[in-house]
């Protein structure tokens, strides 16, 4: 009933082709924006920033990334936590060599640098196909982790081998380092966020999106009807590394502080590639509903024995987590392969025609 | 600097032959071991087109509950025969629950599935065994811990007797796979499952009994990689690492070859070995063998696109 289309009549192709042809769809995308720029930063604690909504659109960010080359190009990449550390990096060396840069702007170039690092790792892609591509991309998961660990340079050859965020002001107000306020990274991470999505949207409707989606369904077919693989496939690359780069930087600059080699290892890669098909191969808002169960669920678990009064050690905790999160992964496969994106679909087509069932 | 790189350590390799041939002997112990991994991901992929990342973890759960089963004091070989049988309960269990509902699902959600699996049993593991590194019952399995010591060219070369051991037992090990795969009714129905679904369906092949299968077997591989790297390094979750290692083998080798995958291996031991003890360590800080072996097989993939040894990729529109 709230969804019905009934008198929303489309008498052009442009309005069909629009964004939000249901005006629905854009009433409720503005009730979650004012949420998230209202109604959250009023109401959240600092826990809530730290541990759910910062880290949540981050990984959504990041997820994003992957998604336009796994889901949108069809090329299958294990090694997303590299190219975030490439990312960070980057931003740790623009902003300590140009200590007068903006340090939003930092995080935004800094996306450049892993798009340079994922065209030169998408290379291979133009040979190579499936999984035997996707364990091509651990070369580059394994080979950039050691590079962090290994060129020194990269941290300014400081002892500890880490990289430690330094306080960064914008207009007057600290935006990273440890004075910087929870309200102000969340304010930061949504904006970036908010403006990459804007623009993930419009490039996979675009031009660029069909060539990538004609790749994705068969690259021989493509090839055939015009398309340019190499193009195709190294954009997807570039366009893919740039966001996951960004989603890197925000991480160590707005989130975590600091970080060491390591932290970008693999089991980074595969938590982003779970919230991506969790929560849909080939979708936008899938991301988000993806990046809302793999980071919600631990923190929820967590506080489960509390509540219960269970007497159950952190460390079982963890192990626990670890085996439900396992065992979850599976069934969401079980119960929809396309994704939580997917379901929402099902279910929005439910609600336009409800009360008929068909 | 390119003295370094080109003169250098060739030099070093004559100069002490007895060295070189230590470090072969390494890497190709290290080698087996990753042949043998890549092995259990060649007969599931074969017979199931399923990448199965779980390969890995099912080496620690088999080593972890093979040492978990000895340390309540039940009898060390049967202890190996109770881990088989858990092992063939994981296999049932996971064509059971996992597989099953997912038959006909593309390539990548059955990926993520098996490391949905992973997750699992390393989360039961850590529950039921704690995550504490442990020591594997090599002697109690009359495994000899003793080394030989030969001396070639005046030089010293030492190899661990339980070396020797694992070497020998994962060549039977393969050969007696070779066998079955190529003499027995079963095997030929696992090859005939892996060239043509369909066709295999229809002749009356059970898929199911099929899977449950080659999931056992690739337990069995698990278990046998487990007992030899766990002698050499100890039982504990950063074996789980190796399996990382198996995923190259794989790529220079072809997912679909047994031969290929025990080259692969025996190929990628060697020469990430020479490669940090002669290149690495002295010329760039070491540490190596994380990322050595991708790259090579990244090389090899860029001119043969296939693997050494996998079948040639022939595409239709």
């Amino acid at each position: 009933m709230l969804y019905r289309t009934a008198g929303q009549f489309k008498t052009s192709y442009k309005s069909d082709m629009a964004l939000f042809p249901v005006r629905q769809d854009a009433v409720l995308l503005m009730v979650i924006l004012g949420f998230a720029w209202v109604v959250f930063p009023l109401t959240a604690s600092e826990f809530a920033f730290q541990t759910l909504l910062i880290p949540i659109l981050i990984y959504a960010l990041a997820a994003q990334g992957l998604n336009i080359l796994t889901g949108y190009a069809g090329q299958l990449s294990l090694g997303t936590a590299a190219f975030m550390g490439v990312g960070a990096y980057a931003c740790y060396k623009l902003v300590t060599l140009f200590p007068w840069m903006n340090p939003v702007l930092a995080i935004l170039l800094s996306g450049f640098f892993s798009a340079g690092v994922g065209v030169a790792f998408g290379i291979p892609s133009l040979r190579i196909k499936g999984f035997y591509l996707a364990i091509a991309t651990l070369a580059a998961q394994f080979f950039l982790v050691w590079l962090f660990e290994k060129w020194g340079w990269l941290y300014n050859y400081n002892a500890s081998g880490a990289i430690q965020v330094p306080n960064l002001d914008m207009f007057g107000l600290y935006v990273a380092g440890p004075q910087a306020s929870s309200i102000v990274q969340y304010y930061v991470v949504l904006a970036v966020v908010t403006l990459m999505t804007l623009l993930c949207i419009n490039l996979t409707r675009g031009n660029l999106g069909r060539s990538w989606k004609a790749t994705r369904d068969m690259d021989i077919a493509a090839e055939l009807i015009g398309i340019n693989l190499m193009r195709s496939k190294l954009t997807a690359f570039a366009v893919s590394s740039y966001v996951v780069g960004v989603a890197g930087a925000l991480f160590v600059f707005m989130w975590r502080g600091a970080a060491e080699p390591n932290l970008f290892d693999i089991p980074l890669s595969f938590r982003i590639l779970f919230i991506a098909i969790i929560g849909g191969l080939g979708s936008i808002l899938g991301n988000y509903l993806g990046a809302i169960l793999i980071v919600g669920l631990p923190v929820v678990l967590g506080t489960v024995p509390q509540a219960l009064g269970l007497p159950i050690s952190s460390a079982m905790v963890e192990h626990l987590n670890i085996m439900i999160v396992g065992a979850l992964i599976v069934f969401f496969l079980i119960i929809e392969p396309h994704g939580l994106a997917r379901l929402w679909a099902l279910i929005r087509e439910k609600l336009i025609i409800w009360p008929f069932p068909h | 600097m390119l003295n370094d790189i080109f003169i250098q350590p060739f030099a070093d390799m004559f100069a002490a032959p007895d060295f070189l041939l230590q470090v072969l002997w390494e890497g190709l112990v290290s080698g087996i071991l990753y042949a043998l991994i890549a092995l259990g991901f060649v007969l599931i992929f074969r017979s199931s087109r399923i990448f199965n990342f779980a390969q890995g973890i099912m080496v620690v759960f088999a080593a972890l509950t093979l040492v978990g089963l000895h340390a309540m004091g039940i009898p060390a070989w049967v202890s190996v025969v109770l881990t088989l049988a858990v092992m063939f309960v994981l296999a049932v269990s996971i064509e059971r629950v996992v597989l099953r509902p997912l038959v006909g699902q593309p390539d990548i959600i059955l990926f993520m599935a098996t490391i949905g699996i992973t997750l699992f049993l390393i989360g039961l593991g850590e529950i039921i065994f704690g995550g504490e590194n442990k020591v594997m019952i090599t002697e109690e399995l009359g495994i000899p811990t003793d080394s030989v010591v030969l001396e070639p060219w005046g030089g010293l070369l030492i190899l661990e007797q339980k070396d020797i051991t694992a070497v020998l037992v994962a060549a039977l090990l393969v050969v007696a796979l070779l066998l079955f795969l190529g003499k027995t009714r079963m095997g030929r129905a696992i090859r005939a499952l892996g060239d043509d679904h369909q066709a295999a369906l229809s002749v009356g092949i059970s898929l199911q009994t099929i899977w449950v299968l080659v999931w056992f077997i690739a337990g069995i591989i698990a278990l046998v990689t487990g007992i030899a790297w766990g002698a050499r390094a100890g039982v504990s979750f950063a074996l789980e690492v190796i399996a990382y290692k198996a995923l190259p083998v794989l790529m220079l080798g072809g997912l679909e070859s047994i031969t290929g995958a025990i080259i692969g291996g025996l190929m990628i031991g060697m020469l990430e070995k020479l490669f940090e003890i002669y290149w690495g360590q002295p010329l760039m800080g070491g540490n190596t063998e994380t990322w050595f072996a991708f790259v090579l097989a990244l090389i090899v993939l860029l001119f043969r696109p296939q693997g050494l040894f996998g079948e040639r990729i022939i595409e239709r529109v």
